[in-house]
């Protein structure tokens, strides 16, 4: 379980606040999906649940941990897929694999026998031993997303893993987080595709402007918005149609 | 590892590019080791004398095998030809030098054999004014100030021979002694004699190649600095120091990773540099290295340095944000220490302030370190200090690199 207490993030020299004073829940088992507008502080929100960024206050805590007192052990507890390639492109998918999933104490035939296994059901078992750099962008965000699940993290964060992907990796990555979540994998995760997050998520919460606007099971957003046939109206209605370009 | 494997450019220019700069240095500064130079300098001569001072002036500078004379005619020429930077040097010896010197001596001669007593027609002689001589020297504008003085004080040493000569010579005439009987012994009275450290009762005779190895192998070993913080930094750009950072491994067992790897490239490089030094110096002309009985010493001093060229990259990768960052302040910053270690100019040549500065480079310490093995033949007690600075410096650097990471990325 995720327990968000007042967590804000403001940035050096920054004006505004990237996430306020934001207060949320994620029961075990849940597939959580967090949606807002460019800049909303859907990624300063995930970098600070993931220790990498320092949030300016507020506090959090996974399984009843947090990161300055049990900060191995809860590194040991949580996966992330990053929305870069986190990956050494001159490396080999099985190698980058076998060298990340190293760092998290897996080894030998359990770290071999959890490579190929994922390998094959995110259907990148020919191509184990090529370069990650001749990649295409579909295959390259499959090995990013088992890079981060190979420890069988209790609670997993991603963000926009399926941003720039084609059909087919989308398909296949969503319904290997599904399994992962059956197997009781919490996910929270960022996305940009509302139809997909709509019928992925178990709930979400739309971000905008560091806030929280709204929050709950996708279905009864949907009921309780006048007018809305889908996530994309509720979203619309709750962030509004203006551009949020920013730099 | 891997990564480095992987990258057959950057491993060819990691090993081959460090051969290729001490084979060409060694190569360049042979000459200035060796005694017998087989190199001439051509000079450009004038002799407007074409007497006995300048023909004891040629054959001096042609005995000296420094130099290879080409006659001029005009001093304008030659004045040319060098100034245009197609010469190093010309020479310009003065109308009447043999025969002004010669009156000139003979003046003072004469002058002190009569204080004597000795001269018979003393009041008869009218001291005749005899203006002085200069010989003129022309240097290419783009002549380095120590090959000016050298040559310089060559010359001066030559003509002051040849008026000692012309003044002992002058004695033996008012003598009225035989010229084929010399009385006078001109040669010098007081001799320099070098002694050298003696190794099993033979001295060991420093030459470019043990002078060579040990510097440019040293830099070598520092450039690691420049692929290692680049390193670093392109984990930072691509993604994967995320993983890094998000992985229950600490900052300090990834830069332990790093050094064991980088560590094992330096003494590669090292071992590279000797087998060079070793068998390919004496196939090209070069004096060989020898590394008898030093081989276990000299290791040690390679993977001190290597730790503290190591550490100073870990510390330059932590705290670059970009490549365009690291790449050019690690070079510079190498350029740098190896011109305050000495290992471009002697230390003992720099001014004060730069030699007091110099013993805080880590070059000078593994640069001294390697000569004390190399040149010195001392034993390990001797080499502590050196290398104990260089393990300082490593964990130094690296205990800054950790607690900069750790404070920039606390949560």
């Amino acid at each position: 379980m995720i327990i968000i207490n007042q967590l804000s993030k403001k940035y050096k020299g920054a004006e505004e606040y990237s996430v306020k004073n934001l207060d949320l829940k994620v029961e075990d088992g849940e597939i959580y999906g967090l949606l807002g507008p460019n800049g909303a502080g859907k990624t300063t929100l995930i970098s600070m649940l993931t220790s990498l960024l320092k949030p300016t206050s507020g506090s959090f805590t996974i399984n009843g941990l947090n990161f300055k007192d049990n900060k191995n052990q809860l590194k040991q507890l949580i996966g992330i897929v990053p929305q870069e390639y986190a990956l050494y492109p001159t490396l080999t998918a099985y190698e980058n694999l076998f060298y990340f999933g190293s760092m998290y104490g897996i080894k030998g035939e359990i770290l071999k026998k959890s490579i190929n296994e994922h390998l094959e059901i995110m259907g990148l078992s020919r191509f184990a031993h090529k370069k990650t750099d001749t990649f295409s962008g579909g295959m390259k965000r499959r090995v990013n997303m088992i890079a981060g699940i190979l420890h069988q993290p209790k609670v997993l964060f991603l963000d926009e893993p399926t941003v720039g992907v084609d059909v087919q990796s989308k398909n296949v990555i969503i319904n290997h987080l599904k399994l992962l979540n059956k197997q009781g994998t919490t996910i929270v995760y960022t996305s940009h595709h509302l139809n997909e997050a709509e019928f992925f998520c178990t709930h979400v919460a739309i971000i905008d402007n560091g806030e929280i606007v709204v929050k709950g099971i996708p279905s009864e957003l949907i009921k309780n918005q006048p007018d809305a046939h889908n996530l994309e109206d509720v979203f619309l209605a709750k962030t509004g149609k203006a551009m949020r370009d920013y730099a | 590892m891997l990564l480095l494997v992987r990258d057959l450019g950057g491993i060819a220019i990691l090993f081959i590019m460090p051969l290729l700069l001490l084979i060409v240095i060694t190569l360049v500064q042979d000459s200035t080791f060796k005694t017998i130079s087989d190199i001439k300098i051509p000079v450009l001569l004038v002799d407007n004398d074409k007497g006995e001072i300048s023909k004891n002036i040629i054959e001096n500078l042609s005995e000296s095998n420094s130099f290879e004379i080409l006659q001029k005619t005009s001093e304008e020429e030659a004045k040319e030809a060098v100034f245009s930077g197609k010469y190093q040097l010309a020479i310009v010896i003065p109308e009447n030098l043999s025969a002004s010197l010669q009156k000139k001596v003979d003046q003072n001669v004469e002058g002190i054999l009569s204080k004597f007593g000795l001269e018979e027609d003393t009041l008869a002689i009218a001291k005749e004014a005899i203006p002085q001589k200069e010989v003129r020297l022309y240097f290419d504008p783009a002549t380095q100030t120590s090959f000016k003085s050298s040559v310089k004080n060559g010359i001066d040493k030559m003509i002051s021979k040849i008026e000692t000569q012309s003044i002992y010579k002058a004695f033996q005439t008012e003598l009225g002694e035989e010229d084929s009987e010399p009385i006078f012994d001109t040669e010098n009275f007081i001799a320099f004699k070098e002694i050298l450290p003696t190794k099993n009762n033979a001295e060991i005779i420093p030459n470019s190649a043990q002078h060579n190895v040990p510097a440019w192998t040293l830099f070598a070993i520092f450039f690691i600095i420049v692929p290692l913080s680049i390193n670093l930094v392109k984990e930072k750009n691509q993604g994967t120091f995320v993983r890094l950072r998000t992985n229950p491994v600490s900052y300090a067992t990834v830069l332990g990773g790093k050094t064991i790897v980088y560590l094992g490239v330096c003494l590669i490089q090292f071992t590279l540099m000797l087998l060079v030094g070793i068998y390919l110096f004496p196939t090209i002309g070069l004096p060989g290295v020898d590394v008898s009985g030093k081989l276990p010493m000299l290791y040690v001093v390679a993977l001190f340095s290597g730790l503290a060229a190591i550490g100073l990259g870990l510390l330059l990768g932590t705290i670059a944000k970009t490549q365009e960052q690291a790449a050019p302040f690690g070079a510079t910053s190498v350029v740098i220490l190896a011109a305050l270690g000495g290992v471009w100019v002697p230390v003992f040549v720099m001014p004060k302030f730069m030699q007091l500065i110099s013993k805080i480079s880590p070059m000078n310490w593994g640069l001294e370190a390697f000569y004390d093995v190399f040149l010195r033949n001392v034993g390990f007690a001797k080499i502590l200090p050196e290398i104990s600075l260089l393990l300082l410096f490593f964990l130094t650097t690296t205990v800054i690199a950790i607690i900069y990471n750790n404070r920039k990325n606390a949560v």
